[in-house]
């Protein structure tokens, strides 16, 4: 074993703050929103948070430093996530090793974002040099011009079809209809999702999640601590980060999972059969098809197949993306790098409502965060256990 | 193929002009190296003189060896496209007025990977020919062209908006009397102008060549002294909705330096060759920089012609030199007031002149045939900077390496 | 009480006396001599804008102006030539102001300026003029009329690549005038030498033996077919430039009106 257990360390409080499509308020306004929340349920005063990790893009131009002070916080230890859609696994396995360490005792994970009308555009306009040197000025459209390049080499290269992808949208509608915070609220077939117009080649407009105000959050404590306070919680099987990863290969067609994902399993002593749920992260369906196969579950290139094999949906053989995912929940900012990780710890404490997979104990959760030129630059991977309480 | 650009119709005059937006404009310090090589016509990337890794997008340090050595310098342009997409929806205002827009992912033979635009000729699959472009917010931007491209692939939309190519467009040359107007305008129609508006100082005197210009079919002379503010802005209020392409020929010289002298034929120099620049920017400027997105006809360029001695003077004109110097540091003014409209601003440089002022220096001497062939295609390849001739090649090339030296140099040391 | 000023004054207003203007408009595109181009030239006349009533000056209009002393109608000084540098009080600022009103006659030479670009004032069309009007008094302007004021574009400079080609006094007509002590010689073209005076011996007779001679020059004058041949007062005062060798100026003619 190369990497050390996080025996003794749980997760646990998980929040959603529904998420609207446009707000007028700020992203303090929402993180404030998830963190008192996930406090209540712990029965922890704000005064007496220890910990503190934030992942957000729209506080500018505050950090998390000036967070503590705008909301009155005076934690022991604060991190700041800055990688976007993988920040929910990378804020839980830092926290989990602060605490394990005892240099803080309970670490309140929080994630939010407001959007504001034209500030995705203003998001976008200074999210990274190399977009603002090297990609928007290219035709401006955003992440789905960046994926659309990866899905155009990812089907040249391995003979995916439009359907393949649709499947995954689909699936992700129909567990949506099941979650009433879902931005989305109407059905979708296959045939719409293929009718639907392009937005930029191949991506179509159902391949594309819409960007809106949220909030997410959960709590890590050491396991003694969550069982007093009586609170559901999940262990923590292992994990993984990397940041460009394959940086030669000329299109991203395999993400950072790839060089990792052996010592996930070895840490979890698990194998993808074992896994009950899973939450890939899904700006797009072709990113969580690529997960698909970096994580193990089918091989590289069959991707495809392996869809249109398994049922996605929460009643199928295959749960993916429970809540509905940010293709059908929404994207708000960076909550979407927690919304896959919430979403799983509240399905291993049977705690998901309408989405629960019945006896989901095991989840799988994968981060895939900041297209900073052309490519996803992070991705990272949790196993989580539900604890039998 | 790409289809020819269709003749522009006539202005509905019930319609607002489409007010000029520009592509995103933010770049780092290192990307504007991108912006330097497009200016120039060069496909420039950064080469780590350490380890040679050759880079991109450009980077404060190297990828490879982190050294922080980081050359610019000339590099294979051939790539292959490795994937291509059509922008469809983009919430930036400028690409908005002009979807959809094909940009795609191509790796270079030199290693790295470039997101460009991509030429409607060129497709994923392809091998193609990357090129550094200056786009309508005046940075440099890679664009796939094809190895062969069709006819009219000059016609492409995408790469029109990056060129300042005189087809279909109305150019104002403004100054008659100089030996370059007749070659220009001949230059210009061949390379399908519609109309060359040309300016005569003084018509009343009589000049050799006027009867030439006037013979030309689509060529108009009208009075414009670049030395006179009522002149100028006379024939701004008449022509000046109608330039596209404005062109100043206007020139002084007289040899002689600083001692031994007076300061008539310098103010003579400085009134056409600085201040003439000004009035014209003064009078056309604004209208120009009001249309660069009026359709097929839109406002493009504003070319200078300016001599090599704008970098270092020839002693032996130096009053003509330090109107030079101080034409090109108006023309940066210019280019920064003009890149919010997207109006290029095109500085020609050229050495000795073959004319009477020049008649006794020895070879080699610039020909007027020579400088409109040069500009007309600075102005189809959308450049900033052209040097025209060896002299000017050669006194950029020595005064960007070292200017210093340079001016040691042209004092007739280091022989 | 009358007397010579309140008579010519009551004979301005009743008509018995007028004025007549014998000046170009001061415009950017009136011509100036052409000088080959390695030899210093002639300003043009312009006019730059300081403000109008906005915000470089809210109340007020006004121009910087640029010209040579030589541009436009004007005035030459004995010490424009290099023949007349040492005469006495040879600048314009020296001249004694009694110079600047005095008598004048006009010499018609239209017709033949009409036929011949190069028409030349001789002393034989000088003495056949006094066999018609008399000897030409002591200290008065002579004006060579040609209508050239009329030409217009490149008509008026009439250049060749023989140079230009306008009217002008011969050599011994400007000795002819001298003889006769005239104050000054006066043309509608744009020198008082023909366009090819150039060429005669001295060359241009008329600056090199007028200037010479302490005399004065007006050029670029019109409306000479309005004044008579004699009996007109001229008034042609130049700008009081320090060391100056001419000046743009109105020149003014008072001449008799109709009579009642």
């Amino acid at each position: 074993m190369k990497r050390q257990t996080y025996d003794g360390v749980v997760l646990a409080a998980p929040v959603s703050v529904p998420y609207v499509r446009y707000s007028m308020e700020t992203a303090h306004w929402w993180i404030a929103r998830a963190l008192r929340d996930t406090l209540n349920t712990a029965g922890i005063a704000p005064q007496d948070l220890d910990g503190l990790s934030i992942s957000s893009f729209s506080l500018f131009p505050d950090t998390p430093v000036g967070l503590t002070q705008h909301l009155g916080l005076s934690p022991r230890w604060l991190d700041t996530v800055p990688t976007g859609g993988a920040s929910g696994v990378i804020a839980l396995r830092r926290a989990a090793r602060a605490v394990q360490a005892g240099d803080v005792d309970v670490v309140a994970c929080v994630a939010g974002d407001t959007n504001r009308i034209d500030s995705f555009r203003t998001l976008l306009s200074g999210f990274s040099r190399f977009s603002m040197d090297a990609t928007f000025p290219y035709g401006f459209g955003g992440p789905n011009a960046s994926f659309a390049l990866l899905m155009d080499a990812y089907m040249e290269e391995y003979g995916t079809s439009r359907e393949d992808f649709g499947r995954i949208a689909v699936a992700q509608r129909a567990n949506a209809l099941h979650n009433p915070d879902a931005l989305m609220k109407t059905p979708l077939t296959l045939d719409q999702y293929m009718d639907a117009r392009m937005i930029s080649d191949p991506i179509a407009l159902f391949d594309c999640v819409m960007p809106c105000a949220g909030s997410e959050a959960f709590l890590v404590m050491r396991e003694d601590d969550a069982l007093r306070r009586g609170l559901p919680f999940a262990r923590i099987s292992g994990t993984i980060e990397r940041h460009n990863a394959f940086a030669d290969d000329p299109i991203q067609l395999c993400g950072g999972w790839g060089v990792d994902i052996d010592e996930l399993y070895q840490m979890a002593d698990a194998s993808p059969e074992d896994i009950d749920v899973l939450q890939t992260y899904d700006d797009y369906p072709v990113i969580s098809m690529m997960q698909f196969e970096d994580l193990g579950f089918c091989a590289k290139g069959e991707g495809g197949a392996f869809v249109r094999s398994r049922d996605l949906t929460i009643s199928g053989d295959f749960p993916h993306n429970t809540s509905g995912g940010q293709l059908s929940v929404g994207q708000a900012g960076a909550a979407g790098g927690y919304l896959g990780l919430v979403e799983a710890l509240r399905q291993v404490t049977d705690q998901a409502g309408g989405t629960q997979v019945p006896h989901a104990r095991c989840a799988m959760v994968s981060g895939f965060g900041m297209i900073n030129y052309d490519r996803g630059v992070c991705s990272a991977a949790a196993i989580i256990q539900g604890a039998c309480t | 193929m790409t289809k020819p650009l269709p003749t522009p119709v006539k202005k509905n005059p019930q319609k607002r002009s489409t007010v000029p937006t520009l592509p995103p404009v933010a770049r780092s310090r290192a990307a504007l190296g991108l912006a330097v090589a497009a200016a120039r016509g060069a496909f420039a990337l950064q080469h780590c003189e350490d380890c040679g890794a050759v880079q991109y997008p450009p980077r404060d340090a190297c990828c490879k060896c982190l050294s922080v050595a980081l050359d610019w310098r000339e590099t294979d342009p051939t790539a292959k496209v490795l994937a291509q997409t059509t922008i469809r929806v983009s919430p930036d205002p400028y690409f908005r007025e002009r979807l959809p827009w094909r940009m795609g992912s191509v790796k270079l033979a030199a290693g790295p990977v470039v997101v460009c635009h991509l030429h409607s000729e060129v497709v994923r699959g392809d091998t193609a020919e990357i090129v550094l472009k200056l786009d309508k917010a005046g940075q440099g931007v890679m664009v796939a062209l094809p190895q062969k491209g069709s006819e009219h692939m000059q016609d492409d939309p995408m790469l029109r908006a990056m060129s300042c190519d005189p087809r279909h467009r109305r150019v104002l040359i403004t100054d008659a009397r100089s030996p370059l107007a007749l070659p220009l305008a001949k230059a210009l129609l061949g390379a399908g102008a519609t109309t060359i508006f040309i300016g005569e100082p003084e018509d009343w005197r009589n000049w050799e060549g006027r009867a030439a210009l006037a013979a030309l079919e689509n060529v108009d002379l009208l009075p414009l002294d670049v030395t006179d503010t009522s002149s100028v802005t006379r024939l701004a209020a008449e022509i000046g909705g109608k330039v596209d392409i404005l062109i100043n020929t206007a020139s002084f010289l007289r040899p002689g330096g600083v001692l031994g002298g007076d300061t008539v034929f310098a103010r003579d120099s400085m009134e056409t060759n600085v201040l003439g620049l000004m009035r014209l920017a003064q009078a056309f400027g604004p209208a120009m920089a009001g249309r660069t997105a009026d359709g097929v006809n839109s406002a493009a360029a504003w070319v200078n012609l300016l001599s090599s001695q704008a970098l270092a003077p020839d002693t032996s004109f130096g009053t003509f030199g330090a109107t030079q110097a101080a034409a090109r540091s108006l023309s940066q003014t210019l280019r920064a007031e003009f890149s919010k409209a997207g109006l290029r601003v095109m500085n020609v440089y050229s050495g000795p002149a073959d004319d009477e002022w020049h008649q006794p220096l020895p070879p080699p001497k610039v020909s007027p045939s020579s400088v409109a062939r040069a500009i007309v295609k600075g102005l189809i390849d959308g450049l900033e900077e052209v040097a025209c001739g060896d002299i000017a090649r050669e006194a950029l090339e020595r005064w960007s390496a070292d200017p210093a030296l340079f001016e040691r140099e042209l004092r007739g040391g280091g022989s | 009480m009358s007397n010579a000023i309140t008579d010519l004054v009551s004979a301005l207003a009743d008509g018995q006396a007028r004025i007549v203007d014998l000046t170009h408009t001061l415009d950017p595109d009136f011509p100036v001599i052409i000088l080959p181009p390695e030899f210093g030239q002639c300003a043009r006349f312009r006019m730059e804008e300081v403000s109008a009533y906005d915000h470089r000056g809210p109340a007020w209009k006004w121009h910087n102006l640029t010209l040579n002393e030589h541009t436009g109608t004007h005035f030459d000084a004995p010490i424009h030539w290099v023949s007349g540098k040492d005469v006495p009080n040879g600048a314009v600022d020296a001249i004694p102001p009694e110079m600047f009103v005095g008598p004048v006659v006009v010499i018609d030479c239209s017709e033949g300026a009409a036929q011949d670009a190069d028409f030349e004032l001789t002393p034989d069309i000088i003495l056949a003029w006094e066999d018609a009007h008399g000897r030409i008094p002591a200290d008065a302007w002579v004006l060579m009329r040609t209508d050239w004021s009329k030409r217009r574009g490149t008509d008026y400079l009439n250049m060749h690549n023989d140079g230009p080609h306008s009217p002008g006094p011969v050599p011994a007509a400007i000795e002819l005038l001298l003889e006769r002590g005239i104050r000054g010689f006066g043309t509608e073209t744009v020198g008082t030498d023909a366009g090819q005076g150039a060429h005669y011996t001295p060359p241009y007779p008329a600056h090199y033996l007028l200037h010479g001679a302490g005399k004065y020059g007006l050029q670029c004058l019109c409306n000479l077919d309005q004044l008579p041949p004699t009996g007109a007062m001229l008034i042609a005062p130049p700008l009081k430039i320090k060391g100056g060798t001419g000046s743009p100026l109105r020149v003014l003619a008072l001449i008799p009106g109709e009579t009642t």
